[in-house]
């Protein structure tokens, strides 16, 4: 169910193109909001009881309905987001106030236009573009803005330090992210997402599903380099250093509260989902399913892919789990000196694959 | 080496600054304040005596009419004996040669000991109170000190003599 | 802190900052994230030690003390027990001994584990944090089975201790250390070979060994620097000279001699040694009264003693004069987190904030003791 459908469907109906464009925008964003609120619910219950049973921890537990958080503590997330919403809106006096109440709000347009070339399935997909993957690396880059803007609009040190890292950061790491995902591209030929994910179908080596990440040993690097970079992109650890809690108390979201801080974390999941969606929709064979030919209706498309999405999902919070966090320089140094060169020779190596298999 | 042998080579080089005094034990040597830096120094890099380590640095107040006193403890890492140095302070004009430069500690033990005792330590490069607010006023640790009525606007509960602390 | 120019800003960690461990507030200087001076301002938890010290009587003194290191209370009772027992140069039942050495280095073990998790923390890892307490959580048990209390004791008492130990304590421990051990290796598993953790650690925040005794570090950030200095060995008290057991030093197998790592390996190291002589300990102990013979009120003959006591953080000295009355005349606390703190600013010179956080964590001060 893509817009250009509805759009077509609206026109068929009558003709006033701006209001059926209008229409279809908002009937097909709706959608995408409750995915993001929902990603964002489960997520956080879910990390908490990760974290716990990695911790040796039961984490939140409760026993019924009333004070408690439900049965396992599941009521708990739903109980953190009333919190949230009535919790005071502080806004610092000596802060830019404008840019400080914008930052949010852009941080948020950018995890939520990234949610509409999703491809959840070869149907369901918001938004059906012919330059898909560019897209999402694009959009994905405006959250940046929005960080800086915080920092910058809480006349706070701490914010200041954590807006500064992040954009260095996020910068840095979309260079091997983008330099990675050609590679995929270069396989397919097309940056459409679903002709991406279709010329995934069938097996290579014999038995492996025809996945990219299956492809050469060039592919199997890239994606790695490809997940790597994207968790440094949405700040999580070991590459959270932006909100390092123990030397910058909370980064660049130190001044938020309520609802803004809210908006900050349904933002940082639904980045986490975006980037999951592009690796498995660019490297895992996206809604293809793992034993070719077998289990691949509509339903099961679903299902495959995300399910794949999942599994990604919860590597970001295993590495959140394990692992201490890099420093600053670190961080710079992973990237310029060994993630860049490989994702080159990366495009190269495929290059020259395919010159000679393909 | 034994406290009596490190006291005989302290009398042998400064026999100027010994001061006698039947209050103190065996293994502490009372020495006159205007000559502690040259002995500092001395004790320090001497090789047979080789103090390189400042354990403590204890103020004292030997009551409400005697002096002020600034108990040095220290130990040697090379050779593993120990002194206690004491030295006495009048208790209008309390100074004394800093060594924090000697012994890096010295430092903050200085400001502490200034803290409580009011204490100068002079040639010391930042002696501010340490563990007191800036604006404290008296010396808490002297035996004739006298609380503050009021801090800042809230006063100061006094304990009752009568009541104490039994 | 002077004049700021250029680039240069005046950052303020704390007093209440994720990573001071308690409510310290320190000035840094920074051109970026470089760190160009630092100035620590202590004396948000002054609760004024000493003075008490002089208006109680020598017995009221200990609950003061647990107060001052509250990670190793039991610890530091031990120190001010001993100097007391050394001032009025009185010898206590053999049992008592023992039980003093199991408590101290059970609480040396459960001090340290909370410095390593913490440390991790500091460094970004959660999840050691939680396994340390988990096992840190036994020992508290076995303290609150002993004593009833579980952070401030009061449990050495001048001449004795507060209760005989439970029965089957030795059997509960053993069953401890037994299921402890393992844990170790858990441990070094998941934290001290992660790779990002060496990278974070290893060659930062250098403390050579003259610079480490000149600013009188002691404990196992003396050791780290390669100084095998523990009062334990080399000014025995108590009964430790009857127990077997190494003094770890630092090696610098990943990085510079000294460095954080080094400090952070130390203090591992040394919770091998402390179950070694638990077991030790656990296995001598004789049967026995567990009080001297004491009048009610304790006086002291006059005169002074300067003591120190391997306290997991380091030299914990007591300087007690006393003028033959109940009450002290002067007590004075030799602390160890204190002179470990004074040389952060020459430490952390061109480091980066995080390093700094990483070398404070690693020197795993405790501001109840620095403030007293």
């Amino acid at each position: 169910m893509t817009v250009d459908f509805l759009i077509d469907w609206f026109a068929a109906m009558g003709d006033f193109p701006v209001i059926a464009f209008l229409l279809a925008v908002i009937i097909s964003g709706i959608p995408i909001f409750l995915i993001m609120a929902l990603n964002a619910i489960v997520a956080v219950y879910v990390e908490r009881k990760v974290s716990a049973f990695m911790m040796d921890r039961i984490g939140p537990m409760g026993q019924g309905p009333g004070l408690h958080a439900g049965k396992w503590g599941l009521l708990q997330t739903a109980a953190d987001a009333v919190k949230l919403l009535v919790k005071e809106d502080t806004v610092p006096e000596t802060s830019d106030k404008f840019l400080f109440k914008m930052a949010p709000y852009i941080i948020f347009i950018g995890a939520f236009m990234g949610m509409a070339a999703v491809p959840f399935s070869s149907v369901l997909q918001v938004a059906d573009f012919n330059v898909g993957v560019f897209y999402i690396i694009a959009v994905g880059s405006i959250g940046v803005i929005g960080i800086v803007m915080a920092g910058w609009a809480s006349n706070n040190k701490w914010s200041l330090y954590g807006a500064m890292r992040s954009a260095a950061q996020i910068i840095s790491y979309e260079i091997p992210a983008g330099l990675s995902i050609i590679v995929p591209i270069m396989m397919a030929g097309t940056m459409n997402l679903q002709l991406l994910i279709q010329s995934q179908s069938g097996t290579v080596w014999g038995i492996l599903p025809n996945w990219i990440i299956f492809n050469n040993p060039f592919t199997f690097i890239a994606f790695f380099i490809f997940f790597i970079s994207a968790v440094a992109e949405t700040n999580r650890t070991p590459f959270d250093i932006p909100e390092a809690e123990s030397e910058l108390v909370a980064g660049w979201m130190t001044e938020y509260s309520g609802f803004r801080w809210a908006l900050f974390f349904l933002s940082e999941y639904a980045n986490m989902f975006v980037v999951s969606g592009l690796a498995v929709a660019g490297f895992l064979g996206g809604w293809q399913s793992p034993i070719p030919g077998m289990f691949d209706s509509a339903g099961w498309e679903l299902f495959w892919f995300m399910g794949k999405l999942i599994l990604l999902i919860f590597v970001m919070m295993w590495f959140r789990w394990t692992f201490p966090r890099l420093r600053v320089d670190q961080l710079m140094h992973v990237c310029w000196k060994v993630f860049i060169p490989i994702a080159m020779f990366n495009i190269f190596g495929v290059g020259i694959w395919k010159l000679i298999f393909g | 080496m034994t406290s009596a042998e490190i006291k005989a080579v302290l009398e042998h080089q400064f026999p100027a600054a010994m001061v006698e005094n039947e209050d103190l034990t065996e293994k502490q040597v009372e020495l006159k304040g205007n000559q502690w830096l040259e002995i500092a120094t001395f004790i320090k890099n001497d090789p047979d005596l080789s103090f390189d380590q400042l354990e403590c640095i204890t103020g004292y107040d030997t009551g409400e009419d005697g002096p002020l006193q600034t108990r040095y403890n220290l130990h040697s890492m090379e050779h593993r004996h120990k002194i206690e140095v004491v030295i006495s302070h009048n208790r209008e004009n309390p100074n004394v040669a800093s060594i924090e430069q000697l012994w890096r500690i010295g430092d903050w033990f200085e400001r502490e000991t200034y803290d409580m005792f009011g204490i100068v330590y002079e040639g010391h490069r930042d002696l501010r109170r340490i563990l007191c607010p800036d604006d404290w006023e008296g010396w808490p640790l002297r035996k004739d000190y006298e609380g503050q009525e009021t801090y800042h606007g809230i006063v100061v509960q006094k304990m009752k003599e009568e009541e104490g602390w039994e | 802190m002077g004049i700021v120019q250029g680039d240069q800003m005046i950052l303020n960690i704390g007093p209440q900052h994720p990573s001071t461990h308690g409510v310290l507030r320190l000035e840094v200087r920074t051109d970026g994230e470089i760190v160009s001076e630092i100035k620590p301002h202590l004396g948000y938890l002054h609760r004024c030690f000493e003075k008490h010290s002089e208006n109680v009587t020598y017995e009221q003194v200990i609950p003061f003390t647990d107060r001052c290191d509250y990670l190793a209370s039991m610890n530091s009772n031990f120190g001010y027990v001993v100097a007391m027992e050394e001032l009025m140069e009185i010898k206590v039942p053999e049992r008592v001994d023992y039980i003093r050495i199991i408590m101290g280095e059970l609480n040396r073990i459960a001090s340290h584990l909370l410095a390593l998790g913490v440390y991790g923390l500091d460094i970004g890892a959660f999840t050691p944090f939680l396994y340390m307490f988990r096992d840190r959580e036994r020992i508290l048990d076995m303290f609150e089975l002993t004593c009833g209390a579980r952070l401030l004791y009061n449990y050495m008492w001048v001449g004795g201790v507060s209760h005989d130990l439970p029965k089957d304590f030795e059997k509960i421990c053993i069953g401890f250390l037994d299921y402890f051990e393992p844990q170790i290796k858990e441990y070094n598993n998941l934290l001290t070979y992660n790779k990002i953790f060496i990278e974070r650690t290893a060659d930062v925040g250098v403390i050579p060994a003259d610079v480490a005794v000149s600013y009188g570090v002691t404990g196992p950030n003396l050791r780290g620097s390669g100084v095998k200095w523990d009062v334990r060995k080399d000014e025995p008290y108590s009964i430790y000279d009857r127990f077997e057991f190494d003094i770890p030093v630092g090696e610098g197998q990943f990085g510079t001699l000294g460095d954080c790592f080094d400090r952070y390996w130390v203090r591992m190291l040394e919770i091998s040694q402390s179950v070694k002589i638990l077991r030790q300990a656990l296995k001598d102990i004789p049967d026995g009264n567990v009080h001297q013979a004491l009048p009610k009120k304790i006086r002291p003959p006059k005169g002074s003693v300067y003591r120190r006591t391997e306290s997991p953080r380091g030299d914990l000295g007591y300087y007690i004069v006393s003028d033959g009355t109940p009450v002290p005349y002067r007590v004075k606390m030799r602390s160890p987190a204190f002179t470990a703190l004074s040389c952060l600013d020459e430490v952390s010179r061109g480091w980066m904030i995080s390093d700094v956080i990483a070398i404070l964590g690693s020197l795993d001060i405790v501001l109840g003791e620095i403030d007293r």
